[in-house]
């Protein structure tokens, strides 16, 4: 087959864009989530003094790191899907670096140093490393399917940030569940617990989205 | 970079569902490829022969992944990113694994081999790789330059029939390219 010829084969398929591929990461990831607040509902489900909680501000803080950290996973997924990426998601990245600090900065100067490594253990941390792994999983295939349409640069770290937006979106679901907001419980397990889902959509990545 | 005309803007046709634009937008970029690729493949002191199997993966990749060119921007880039990242991909599959800058090379161009301009030495045996059914639609389209209404009615299918074939059998070909199975 000459080029000409392909070059004909390619226009009968029509140059004509399908869906964006922000849609199509968007549409996977609902689908994911609906399954992981379907979970969420019928195990954890919210805690009981959410309304009480919501007007303290370490409870309205975590709810800001979380939603800052889906932005920042969300932009690096997106950008890390292209050929060639453009360098928004290190703004979203950095911003999310300065509020954790901000966070943690705060925490320690109204916390007495002896309640530090209380408020660091805290009461949930097991649920906490088992949960969000747990609710990472669908979203986190949902996104692996939808980024097989993709072009990314480097399928192993599409695959890693496939599997931080998972996790950031799960942390989200489960900070509505657990009592422990210190920034200084959030920002050492809340990590530590989306280690499985970034290391395994790094590993199916390479495996998953090669094009 | 010389394209004769402004290939953001063509692709942003093709996009908006312009064909022609298509059209003349891929030729275009099929000569600007021959020569980026002869390049690469000069620089890895790599047979230019392979050069035009090279190109029509890229193509073929470029036509499949369009939706990821961010169109706010120049399309350019986006264009040698695939190219690049297609060229490399086919040396590490022929166990290509030193490092040679591009650039370094750019002035020692090869001069394209002998052979029919554009043909491509496998491709007749990437066709064969797929199921017959697919096979058939894209030689009927591409060699022998049918349009999917005529192929449909050879064939007995319809138009949107024929079309969904010829989707599905340019996936198994960008497989096939990259050594998996149809």
């Amino acid at each position: 087959m000459k080029t000409e010829q392909l070059v004909a084969a390619l226009v009968a398929d029509g140059g004509r864009a399908g869906r964006p591929i922000a849609a199509t990461i968007a549409r996977a990831l609902a689908a994911g989530l609906a399954v992981s607040l379907a979970i969420f509902a019928v195990t954890l489900g919210p805690r009981v003094d959410l309304m009480p909680a919501l007007e303290t501000w370490r409870f309205d803080l975590k709810l800001v790191l979380v939603a800052v950290a889906v932005m920042a996973a969300g932009a690096c997924c997106l950008a890390f899907a292209r050929p060639q990426s453009s360098a928004h998601w290190r703004l979203c990245v950095a911003l999310l670096v300065v509020l954790a600090a901000g966070a943690l900065a705060a925490e320690l100067s109204v916390l007495p140093r002896g309640q530090w490594m209380i408020s660091l253990v805290g009461s949930n941390a097991l649920v906490c490393t088992t949960a969000i792994p747990l609710f990472s999983l669908a979203p986190l295939v949902g996104l692996l399917l939808a980024l097989r349409r993709t072009a990314p640069a480097s399928p192993m770290l599409a695959g890693a940030a496939a599997g931080a937006f998972a996790a950031t979106c799960a942390a989200v679901i489960y900070a509505f569940h657990c009592f422990d907001d210190s920034p200084l419980f959030v920002l050492v397990w809340y990590p530590l617990a989306m280690v499985p889902a970034v290391t395994v959509g790094a590993v199916l990545g390479r495996r998953l989205l090669r094009w | 970079m010389s394209f004769p005309e402004d290939p953001s803007a063509l692709m942003r046709a093709a996009l908006a569902g312009n064909d022609d634009a298509y059209r003349r937008l891929l030729l275009h970029v099929a000569a600007w490829l021959r020569r980026v690729v002869g390049r690469g493949l000069a620089a890895a002191g790599r047979p230019h022969a392979d050069g035009e199997d090279i190109v029509q993966e890229t193509l073929l990749a470029m036509h499949l992944k369009r939706e990821t060119w961010d169109t706010t921007q120049p399309l350019e880039p986006w264009l040698r990113a695939i190219a690049r990242h297609k060229l490399v991909d086919h040396l590490r599959r022929r166990g290509f694994t030193d490092h040679v800058d591009i650039d370094d090379h750019a002035g020692t161009l090869a001069a394209p081999g002998g052979g029919e301009e554009g043909a491509s030495t496998d491709a007749q045996q990437m066709l064969a790789a797929l199921p017959e059914r697919q096979r058939t639609i894209v030689e009927a389209i591409s060699i022998e330059g049918r349009s999917a209404r005529e192929v449909g009615a050879a064939l007995g299918l319809s138009e949107g029939a024929v079309r969904v074939t010829l989707h599905r059998a340019l996936k198994a070909l960008a497989r096939v390219y990259r050594g998996e199975k149809a």
